[in-house]
């Protein structure tokens, strides 16, 4: 059965960038191939994991504000449905990491990643989460929190506007309607095995 | 005004008689499918209630509340609660595992079974005792324990903090919720809900306007002990986020959150339905004593007017919610201890001696 | 203002430092500023004040040991200098005599090295991150000299025996960030509390000291984002007062509007988050409804919503929009039924005022010892306010009213934010007419140089003194640059402000005492 195409309401397909990255991993599930049954049962699932994303608020510095200005009066993403945001890592959906994540905090970012149940996505907002932003200079910060976690959407910005959170959102939801949930999961790419060891005469 | 026990006079006979079954295949499957309805009407509410809360907060705030899941966001719930029931589930270690995994299912036992209680319509009360109040109480303390061995099952400091305060306060406003209560059963003299309800059938005898000062009284602090018993803002305290993260669920993911959520929302009915019961009338409409207006208001069904008013204070109890601080633990026990008890017991002689003298509405 | 320092010998360090504050009145610790001297050795520099004259005078303390440096503390005479002494140990490695707690407080426990000093190796390589928990001692150490002049420990515990530890933080609602308090309870009673700080200390100060002076405008934004605008005034002023840059009068207009709205904005998310840590959300909304407005008028000349990177050495990075002065003035207009809004929802609230009055109390002496600035110190009766106190801009020119209160608690210091909102519409309906023309912007050499001595300057931020420190030897660079974080005095008073509470005071006073961890943490 065929994976549809992501539908997002009042934004066309084409608009979205970097459907590329969808397409690469719907063409992975094709190669699987799915029956009609599995594959209605996962998109029900799966329209309600997307409608549903409730954020850990886990915010470390000015991103957070703006995290904080995406769910009050004028940009309200309550309308999308991600309006619960639950303290307690169990009980959540996503990290929106926001924020810079410093040598100290990259222990606890870790644990409360482990702590969260699956199904769970991670959105890196903000340069500093993305790479270490201005601070990649810095001894104490982590040069990007996919070093620790993996990443789901990165949301670019110094901070990003909260459109750009909703659009990054977006894209979330858009990631997840295309999931796997009967055999095994597929949002995550694989690492290239990459051989260190290789002996010195191994071109000759 | 419709009386829902012709359907049910009617299925009883239908089973017993024309299909000849006996006594105990006709009680169970009677049973089987009010329990089947029970669940049902709690599982519909309990969206109802939380895309209610939703939508009501959201107005209140400037905001618009959920929108693009369904038209006008009617979907909204569903998709929650599609993405709860397989969200990953799993203990966590050094918890009391068997304490763990019990408390939700106590909580929602103690919220389903005082659901049951409702009088829906006219003849449709489910469960109907001669000390159905007092019953009533009974079973809503069970949550307590749910609450508790929650937060001391769940081997987490913020838990235990706030099992100690649930534990606290709900103990403490059931003193106030049950002397309120039986403040009304003063006056109407039964513990039975459908004689409750039928002693609020004269011109304005609805028990707020039969027992005028201390039914107001008692209606007023049975929703605030009403409002702290089921957990919810200004006395959140057990959950309070800001403070205690999630509270006694601090450790629950998936389903077993999705128990204690549900079972917020339905204790917020309860409060609501129950006061509406015993202080506005149940299903019973207003009479005002005019032949034609009764009349009309008879042709309203009994359920309408229910959930009609039941809904009305459970929007009063969202308004509250989203519009009052927390209160401080110490704080709350002192209105409880030092205000809304004394009140309640003053208020309880009072009606007696008003009850005693004849001075209510007739 | 340029330092003079007076130098003490060590023997007779504490002495001294004693006489200024018992003698001279100097009473108010504005910071500590641990230096690496190079060759001198590793010191500290100390900022005095005297509240009565607002005189301000500095102390040098050299200690040219740099394998096992020592300074007495003076934690006794300032009660602010316990958490600065703490943090000059966390970077310089310099051991306080007589210091009761001498742990890092920045910094993992394990961490090897201190990382301000000149010679730290601030390479990927030797500064790699572990995900395993932070080994946390549960004692502590306090250093003295025996009879022999040797450094001798002292371990002393930190936690007894039945104590019911609880983390507040680093990853919950209520703090505000990733601030940690780590919390030794009875029941719902609090008997004492850790701050740990650091889960967003990003090396700013360290940073700043590779950058070129343009460069390290670039980060005070990011410190404290609510007062973004303020940060960066400190830090043009001091550069500009060491190059005695001259600013024109339409830039100190800009500077003293911008500051403004930037504390409305500031103020009006502290009402929210007051607020939402209360559990009353939709106050909470009609706070951050009204911020959107202040933002949209900040954005439309800056450009940005919380970093506005607007103010550069020698002026602002662009004119202000030909709309601005409108927008202002229907800013102003908007915002004045607003507080009533506020004073309605919340502020006359019983709950509010059960839960604000009486809790949290700061005494006058204790916010002045901590050198709790801004509204915290206010809330106390201290007039702190350092527009009044050292007027820069336009500050010495407009008429507001410096707002105190007299109980310091948590209800003083919430009305001391909400009187100042108005204050400071006040004072840019003053200034929004007059705008007088002239040039933005006063063109600086390419490559900026600042001669070579040591600055302090100070502007009023949202929640404190948020004062910059620059020590420059005349290169394109500065040897050293410290900012005074404004939440860091407010976060070692918590403990003092808290003993006896029950947990929920210390959202209360958490809420009001508003602070910004990436401030504190730098």
């Amino acid at each position: 059965m065929e994976v549809r195409k992501p539908h997002i309401k009042s934004i066309p397909y084409a608009e979205f960038k970097d459907n590329e990255s969808l397409e690469k991993i719907v063409n992975e599930l094709h190669e699987g191939g799915v029956d009609v049954f599995v594959g209605s049962l996962d998109q029900a699932i799966n329209w309600g994991r997307s409608n549903s994303l409730w954020s850990l608020t886990f915010a470390t510095s000015c991103c957070g504000i703006e995290f904080m200005a995406v769910g009050c009066a004028r940009y309200d993403f309550a309308r999308f449905g991600f309006e619960v945001t639950r303290n307690s890592p169990r009980q959540a959906d996503l990290i929106m990491c926001a924020g810079t994540i410093t040598h100290k905090m990259a222990p606890v970012l870790k644990r409360l990643y482990d702590e969260m149940a699956e199904p769970k996505y991670v959105v890196a907002v903000g340069g500093c989460a993305i790479s270490g932003g201005p601070f990649k200079g810095s001894y104490h910060v982590v040069k990007g929190i996919e070093e620790i976690i993996p990443v789901d959407v990165f949301v670019p910005g110094c901070p990003p506007r909260p459109e750009a959170i909703l659009y990054g959102m977006m894209q979330l939801q858009r990631k997840v309607k295309i999931e796997k949930f009967f055999g095994g999961r597929n949002r995550k790419e694989k690492k290239p095995v990459v051989v260190t060891n290789v002996p010195e005469d191994f071109n000759k | 005004m419709f009386d829902f026990s012709i359907v049910t006079t009617w299925f009883d006979s239908l089973l017993r008689e024309t299909l000849g079954l006996g006594d105990f295949l006709s009680i169970l499957i009677e049973c089987v499918l009010v329990g089947v309805f029970i669940l049902a009407a709690y599982a519909m509410l309990a969206i109802v209630l939380i895309f209610m809360e939703r939508k009501v907060c959201a107005y209140f705030q400037c905001r618009l509340g959920p929108m693009r899941v369904g038209p006008w966001g009617v979907f909204q719930v569903f998709a929650d609660v599609l993405k709860m029931l397989q969200k990953e589930i799993f203990f966590v270690d050094k918890a009391d595992k068997l304490l763990y995994l019990v408390a939700p299912f106590l909580v929602l036992i103690a919220s389903v079974g005082t659901f049951s209680f409702m009088p829906w319509n006219k003849g449709a009360g489910i469960l109907d005792f001669n000390v159905g109040i007092f019953l009533l109480t009974a079973i809503s303390s069970i949550g307590v324990v749910g609450v508790f061995l929650a937060g001391w099952g769940s081997n987490n400091k913020y838990s235990v903090v706030s099992a100690m305060r649930g534990a606290v306060q709900m103990i403490s406003y059931e003193m106030s919720l049950c002397l309120c209560l039986i403040t009304a059963v003063v006056l109407t003299g039964t513990m039975q809900i459908s004689g409750i309800v039928e002693a609020q059938s004269g011109p304005f005898g609805w028990l707020v306007f039969q027992g005028h000062i201390p039914a107001i009284i008692a209606f007023i602090v049975f929703l605030v002990a009403g409002n702290a018993e089921a957990n919810r803002g200004p006395f959140d305290l057990p959950e309070a986020e800001s403070e205690l993260t999630a509270g006694y669920h601090t450790e629950y993911s998936g389903m077993g959150f999705g128990f204690f959520y549900l079972a917020e929302y339905l204790n917020m009915f309860v409060i609501a339905g129950v006061a509406t019961t015993v202080f506005l009338g149940g299903w019973m409409p207003i009479h005002i004593g005019v032949a034609g207006v009764d009349s009309f208001m008879d042709c309203i069904p009994g359920i309408v007017w229910f959930l009609g008013k039941a809904f009305l204070l459970v929007w009063v109890l969202l308004w509250i919610r989203w519009s009052f601080p927390r209160l401080r633990i110490d704080q709350i026990l002192k209105l409880e201890w030092k205000y809304l008890m004394p009140l309640s017991l003053i208020n309880l002689v009072l009606m007696t001696v008003i009850v005693a003298l004849g001075w209510y509405i007739k | 203002m340029k330092l003079e320092n007076i130098q003490f010998e060590l023997n007779v360090f504490a002495a001294e430092m004693a006489k200024l504050k018992n003698e001279k009145h100097f009473d108010f610790l504005v910071t500590i500023v641990g230096e690496d001297f190079g060759e001198e050795g590793l010191g500290c520099i100390y900022i005095l004040e005297n509240t009565k004259t607002h005189e301000r005078m500095s102390v040098k303390a050299v200690n040219a040991d740099r394998n096992e440096p020592y300074i007495p503390t003076v934690m006794h005479l300032w009660k602010s200098a316990e958490i600065l002494e703490r943090e000059v140990y966390d970077f310089f490695g310099i051991k306080f005599l007589g210091h009761k707690d001498m742990r890092r407080i920045y910094l993992r426990s394990d961490f090897e090295g201190y990382p301000f000093r000149k010679d730290y190796d601030m390479s990927a390589d030797n500064n790699r991150y572990v995900l395993t928990d932070d080994p946390e001692p549960d004692y502590t150490f306090e250093y003295n000299l025996d009879k022999d002049g040797r450094l001798v420990a002292t371990k002393r515990p930190l936690f007894g025996d039945e104590d019911y530890v609880i983390n507040i933080g680093p990853q919950h609602p209520a703090t505000h960030g990733v601030l940690r308090l780590q919390t030794v309870l009875d029941g719902e009673t609090i008997k004492k509390i850790y701050p740990h700080c650091g889960y967003i200390h990003r090396g700013i100060e360290k940073m700043c000291e590779s950058y070129t002076y343009p460069q390290t405008l670039a980060l005070t934004d990011r410190m404290d984002y609510l007062s973004a605008m303020m940060n960066r005034h400190a830090l043009c002023s001091v550069i500009e007062e060491a190059m005695g840059v001259e600013i024109t009068d339409r830039i100190k207009y800009i500077r003293t509007i911008m500051d403004e709205l930037q504390r409305l904005d500031s103020h009006l998310l502290f009402y929210g988050c007051c607020a939402q840590d209360l559990g009353a959300l939709t106050a909470f909304i009609y706070g951050m409804r009204d911020r959107e407005q202040v933002l949209n008028v900040m954005e439309e000349t800056t450009g940005g919503r919380l970093i506005q990177n607007y103010y550069r050495i020698g002026g602002c990075q662009a004119d202000i929009d030909p709309n601005f002065v409108q927008n202002v003035k229907k800013l102003c207009a908007y915002m004045k039924p607003m507080f009533k809004e506020y004073r309605d929802i919340f502020t006359g609230n019983v709950i509010l005022q059960n839960r604000f009055k009486n809790v949290g109390r700061l005494s006058m002496e204790d916010a002045i010892s901590y050198g709790c600035t801004g509204g915290t110190g206010r809330a106390a009766g201290w007039h702190n306010d350092v527009r009044k106190n050292h007027p820069y801009d336009m500050y010495g020119k407009v008429d507001f009213d410096e707002i105190t209160y007299q109980n310091g608690d948590c209800f003083d210091r919430y009305m001391v934010r909400m009187d100042e909102m108005e204050q400071s519409i006040r004072i840019i309906e003053q200034l929004i007419d007059n705008i007088p023309a002239g040039d933005f912007y006063i063109k600086q050499k390419p490559i900026i140089r600042v001669p070579e001595g040591q600055w302090y300057t100070s502007c009023e931020g949202s929640r404190g003194e948020i004062g910059v420190y620059l020590d420059s030897k005349g290169d394109k660079s500065p040897y050293r640059l410290k900012f005074r974080p404004m939440g860091l005095p407010l976060v070692s008073a918590l403990d003092d402000l808290l003993r006896g509470e029950k947990i929920a005071d210390l959202i209360a006073v958490g809420a009001t005492l508003d602070y910004v961890i990436p401030d504190i943490d730098r």
